[in-house]
């Protein structure tokens, strides 16, 4: 598949989504009366398109935060989710609650950040050392160390009565997101565009730290920018709406076999694929047993599973080539 | 010319190079050769400023490794690891283009397509340029991060055993190849080299490195005889001349 294709596929598929999404939920929605009801529009401004622009901002996101954590850590195996960073960006979230309950969620958000930010360090210290020929044990260390993260987090929120908050940091939903409490999400989706701004770097950087430096490139300042900007939007997602797993791991795995890993040409299809397959997540969440709702994160598990293995062993697996 | 200056280095506590002081003339093909563990490929590594120097000094047409802009370094040499490890998904093209990165910083001018097609003919790769690195041959590959390398323009080339991985006629074609550069285009090749006979036929000026020390070096007339032979690797074998080729007969 060329990459002009891609891209015009994204954004015909991300348009429609749009359209579809905006249109999906328990009020109906006519789109012929917008501009003469009131209501039909403040349901518009309030809700539906709050939560549209909700869904496409994380999965952007959390794609780019997983596709650059691939290429730092330079293996295909690892995404936030799964090496300790969104754990230790729900423990510093849980420390923040226990402690300054009263704190400003912006606020809560930093100090969940600057946990995401000491866990991701921690991952990479852990796994600088290990063999490359071996390349299983990466994610393998990374499961381990989110799991030892996450029992702790467990463990605190058990003995102060919090497991409901871990409950939803961990299951990615959006049906709470209204106009005034998602708007974090904005900065994680600036984020990304400056990570596009030092795409090429981040590609250097994934041939490995000989090469960087071979090239001139200053391997430790493109590597920090990296763990920032996968931290904070870790924290942002995890804050505002919840983590949705395997969306970095996934998205950037199926962008790479259909197109590669030159970051300068890939980044906007790997945004604009995690944007729409969380939005479609959503939707779906929405439809399958309306006027009840199924949490994306849950629908993703499904369709992110079922579109990885076929694109893995089925006809996606020839379009590759 | 790089200029070594009493440079010492350990990796875990062990010593690998112990006060080395040696001189790479610029121009023509210097060779690094020695038995496993001589400490070659760490002292190509600290030339090519990979990990900080311990003690000792190393310059590079007078730019001292430790201390000029590593950006500046970038159009002074290049670099090819003997490892390239698990490469991204890149397409050759784009690999080769990423030479290109110390002149343009991401943003190619005429001039640096110029190279980055120059060096895909130069080491046969055009035809390849849209592959994958991961659809290639060990080979290929090879020659791909060599041709990065060219491109990249720059006066000193440094390779850690470029010729792993290559069969006997792309060996060969390697060697003519980085030969050609020297003579033409004024490019300095050092090499780390494990087959003798290759230093014997290309190289100018041969350094034999033993536990760390730098034992022997000079022309290859000087340097492969069979006194220098077993000073470098205990090895006792025929040396001879071959269509006024010095050979050494390790293998039989």
């Amino acid at each position: 598949m060329g990459l002009s294709r891609a891209r015009l596929a994204t954004v015909l598929g991300l348009l429609v989504l749009g359209g579809v999404s905006l249109l999906t939920g328990v009020a109906h929605l006519d789109p012929r009366q917008i501009f003469a009801d009131p209501e039909a529009l403040q349901l518009l401004m309030l809700s539906r398109l709050p939560r549209t622009m909700a869904c496409l901002l994380t999965g952007a996101g959390l794609a780019v935060a997983g596709v650059i954590m691939q290429l730092m850590v330079r293996n295909r195996f690892v995404e936030p989710g799964t090496t300790g960073t969104a754990e230790a960006a729900m423990l510093g979230l849980l420390a923040v609650t226990l402690v300054a309950p009263g704190m400003a969620i912006f606020g809560k958000t930093m100090v969940s950040a600057v946990a995401a930010l000491i866990g991701m360090g921690g991952f990479l210290l852990l796994t600088r050392n290990l063999p490359p020929e071996q390349p299983v044990l990466i994610p393998l260390v990374g499961l381990i160390y989110s799991g030892i993260i996450g029992a702790g987090t467990t463990f605190v929120a058990w003995q102060t009565d919090l497991m409901q908050y871990l409950g939803v940091w961990m299951n990615g939903e959006f049906s709470g997101v209204l106009a005034g409490r998602y708007e974090l999400l904005w900065l994680a989706g600036v984020l990304g565009g400056v990570a596009w701004l030092a795409a090429d770097q981040f590609s250097i950087v994934g041939l490995g730290r000989s090469a960087s430096l071979n090239l001139g490139l200053n391997y430790n300042q493109v590597m920090a920018l990296g763990v920032a900007t996968v931290a904070i939007v870790t924290a942002m997602v995890v804050v505002t709406v919840g983590l949705l797993p395997f969306i970095g791991l996934v998205v950037p795995n199926i962008v790479s076999r259909l197109l590669g890993d030159n970051l300068r040409q890939t980044l906007p299809v790997v945004a604009g694929m995690g944007a729409g397959l969380v939005l479609l997540s959503d939707v779906i969440g929405r439809l399958v047993r309306y006027p009840y709702e199924i949490p994306a994160g849950t629908v993703f598990g499904v369709v992110g599973a079922i579109v990885f293995l076929w694109l893995l062993l089925g006809r996606g697996a020839s379009l590759a080539r | 010319m790089i200029e070594v200056d009493r440079l010492s280095h350990s990796i875990g506590g062990s010593g690998i190079l112990k006060d080395v002081t040696t001189s790479i003339p610029a121009g023509g093909i210097t060779a690094i050769i020695g038995p496993n563990g001589a400490g070659k490929s760490t002292l190509l590594n600290l030339i090519a400023r990979q990990s900080p120097i311990e003690s000792g000094r190393i310059t590079v047409d007078g730019l001292d490794v430790s201390t000029t802009d590593t950006r500046q370094l970038a159009l002074k040499m290049a670099y090819v690891a003997q490892n390239t490890g698990v490469a991204s998904r890149l397409r050759v093209a784009e690999l080769v283009g990423f030479g290109r990165w110390p002149h343009c910083h991401g943003r190619p001018a005429q001039a640096d397509r110029e190279a980055v097609t120059e060096a895909l003919a130069l080491f046969s790769l055009d035809g390849l340029e849209n592959r994958f690195l991961d659809e290639l041959s060990g080979g290929q590959k090879q020659r791909a991060f060599i041709a990065m390398a060219h491109a990249q323009a720059t006066d000193w080339l440094l390779l850690d055993e470029p010729l792993n991985n290559l069969d006997m006629f792309h060996a060969r074609k390697l060697m003519r190849d980085l030969d050609t550069l020297a003579r033409e285009r004024n490019r300095s090749v050092v090499m780390v080299v494990h087959e003798i006979n290759y230093a014997c036929a290309w190289a100018d000026h041969v350094i034999g490195m033993r536990d760390g020390r730098v034992v022997i070096e000079g022309p290859v007339e000087d340097v492969v005889t069979e006194a220098g032979m077993r000073t470098l690797y205990d090895l006792d074998a025929r040396v001879t001349e071959i269509d006024g080729h010095r050979h050494v007969l390790h293998h039989v």
